[in-house]
């Protein structure tokens, strides 16, 4: 049966305590995308620098629960230096592991510390939360304007 | 037609100091009457609060349903065969109880419904749509459900008309002063909550009510979240229209019940065509059943007529003043103790509550409040609760709310204290 500490692993707790990369860049020249969960009232905008398909620079700003709070302090974190394709694969993978798709052993490697959030697949509910910070960013790289919803 | 005392206009904590309150032992009783309660979610015994989102259904209502299938299932008003006058004595009854339930003169005055937002869009397409123009305006209050204000933007919009909305106070009740400057000659509809499901305020429906009926105005109550906590006299509040879903008050889904004047009824247009609501059809010309039947195209949900009928006599026996009674009690104590927590903030402070408390916990999003309380059985709302103009005027963007039913208990309270503290352990 899932339990509480499934979902709320040690690594989210903190994250949402202390996030990362939290606050904004001067816009332009970053590149920004603004996600929103009606359902909840999650809010995340996602502030990208990127030359050269690389990202150098990334923070996020808004308002939401934990697990996208965490999901989306823990993403600036893993995103840094990587490219456009790098990071669509890497949320294909974290897009399996919180629906449940794939399992956290198999995630591990790839997904590095994303892995702690193998939880949210018992809990689908919470599959918005999580995966709010990944649609924003994917907007910004793609630099649409119009804003993302989890709808 | 039983007795009914009126509670149209609530004088301070009046819902709390009506007719005696249930005791403990009735709502045990009460409670091996569901058979949900059964059940364990996650390893522990169900805690439902969740009673503004939908109420659970005694056996009675569950039989009722299942009773009209296995043994008077048939179409009604037309049918010639025993099966289908069962069937319609059946239906017919289900709206004379409605009748009696709302204080209405007649069962002619209750149109059911798919609920309660199917009975506010029907009262804005058939009544106020062929009515209005620009320059014409309607009134609202802040309070309001999604089901109370967007068939009225609707409306709006096919007409020209314009949407005036009474603003609440820093406690969620309506500002009374704003609410009768609103009022002009130009208010052709005045539409508001009974009880409000985001806040709990309950309005004083029979002075607003007569307010806007010195403006003229045609005045819908949304009832939806009033029925299942207090006594309804729609004689006394003095409104046209009158709105409650069955789901709400411990029925199926799928039924409600409109209240109309019967003048009214029978001026408007009809709102959806179709089959039963017409009395001959050809194809140059289609006329009109009598009412309520004009407003009933198609085949009725007529198990849900069944079921709802058992909830209005399973709600009689328990008598609703009682319920109010007990439930005031359980809301003191959740407030009381939810405010005495360490950044707790109570939403919705009105001098007269019945039915949820809203609240916010300092740095924890109400989606982690209710997971916590949902790992520990109990069942909350976490939201904007269909109302986003309430969330946006209190500054937040969801709020976690415990909503109650006659069936809660104070172990109920004491598990939702305990589940808010958990969550304040865990994440601050």
């Amino acid at each position: 049966m899932a339990e509480l500490a499934d979902l709320y692993h040690d690594l989210i707790i903190d994250h949402n305590k202390s996030p990362r990369n939290k606050g904004a860049l001067p816009s332009p020249p970053a590149r920004t995308a603004v996600g929103h969960n009606p359902l909840c009232g999650d809010k995340v905008v996602i502030y990208i620098n990127n030359e050269v398909d690389v990202i150098h620079d990334i923070m996020f700003d808004g308002v939401g629960c934990s697990i996208c709070t965490a999901s989306a302090s823990l993403m600036t974190d893993a995103v840094k230096g990587k490219t456009t394709s790098e990071i669509r694969n890497l949320f294909t993978s974290f897009h399996s592991l919180v629906t449940g798709e794939a399992d956290a052993a198999s995630a591990v490697d790839s997904l590095g510390k994303l892995a702690a959030f193998a939880g949210v697949s018992e809990y689908p509910v919470r599959v918005k939360c999580a995966s709010l910070p990944w649609h924003t960013l994917i907007a910004a790289l793609e630099r649409d304007h119009t804003a993302v919803t989890t709808e | 037609m039983t007795t009914r005392v009126a509670h149209a206009d609530a004088q301070p904590n009046a819902i709390r100091s009506a007719d005696t309150s249930l005791n403990r032992t009735e709502v045990e009783s009460i409670r091996r009457e569901y058979p949900i309660f059964c059940r364990h979610i996650r390893g522990k015994p169900l805690v439902y609060l969740d009673n503004a989102a939908t109420a659970q259904k005694p056996r009675s209502v569950i039989d009722a349903v299942s009773e009209h299938y296995a043994n008077r299932n048939a179409n009604v008003h037309r049918g010639v065969h025993l099966l289908s006058q069962e069937a319609t004595q059946a239906y017919e009854a289900a709206r004379d109880a409605t009748a009696t339930f709302l204080g209405a003169e007649s069962a002619k005055e209750i149109v059911f419904v798919r609920g309660a937002t199917e009975a506010i869009n029907l009262v804005a397409q058939a009544c106020a749509r062929p009515m209005l123009s620009a320059g014409d305006e309607i009134l609202i209050t802040h309070l309001e459900h999604h089901s109370n204000i967007v068939p009225w933007q609707l409306v709006c919009k096919q007409t020209g008309a314009t949407l005036r909305v009474a603003p609440i106070d820093d406690t969620g009740a309506v500002n009374l002063e704003r609410f009768t400057s609103l009022l002009t000659d130009r208010t052709k509809i005045c539409a508001f909550a009974h009880i409000s499901n985001a806040l709990g305020t309950v309005n004083p429906v029979a002075k607003m009510t007569a307010l806007a009926k010195q403006a003229s105005a045609i005045v819908l109550i949304d009832g939806a979240q009033a029925a299942p906590h207090t006594p309804i006299d729609v004689q006394a509040i003095g409104c046209d229209f009158y709105t409650i879903t069955g789901h709400k008050c411990f029925g199926p889904t799928g039924i409600g019940a409109l209240f109309g004047k019967t003048d009214l009824l029978e001026s408007m247009a009809p709102y959806q065509g179709g089959g039963e609501m017409i009395a001959s059809v050809s194809f140059d010309k289609s006329t009109w059943n009598d009412i309520p039947h004009k407003f009933e195209a198609g085949t009725p949900n007529i198990a849900g007529a069944a079921g709802w009928h058992a909830a209005i006599e399973h709600l009689n026996t328990v008598g609703l003043s009682r319920i109010a009674a007990w439930e005031a009690g359980l809301i003191e104590n959740t407030t009381a103790r939810l405010a005495s927590l360490p950044g707790v903030r109570i939403i919705g402070t009105a001098t007269t509550k019945a039915a949820v408390v809203s609240f916010d916990v300092e740095s924890i999003h109400p989606h982690d409040v209710a997971a916590v309380l949902d790992n520990a059985g109990v069942a909350v709302r976490a939201g904007h609760h269909c109302a986003q103009p309430v969330m946006e005027r209190f500054g937040v963007a969801a709020t976690t709310r415990a909503s109650f039913a006659f069936y809660n208990t104070p172990a109920d309270v004491d598990a939702l204290i305990s589940g808010v503290e958990q969550a304040i352990a865990i994440f601050r």
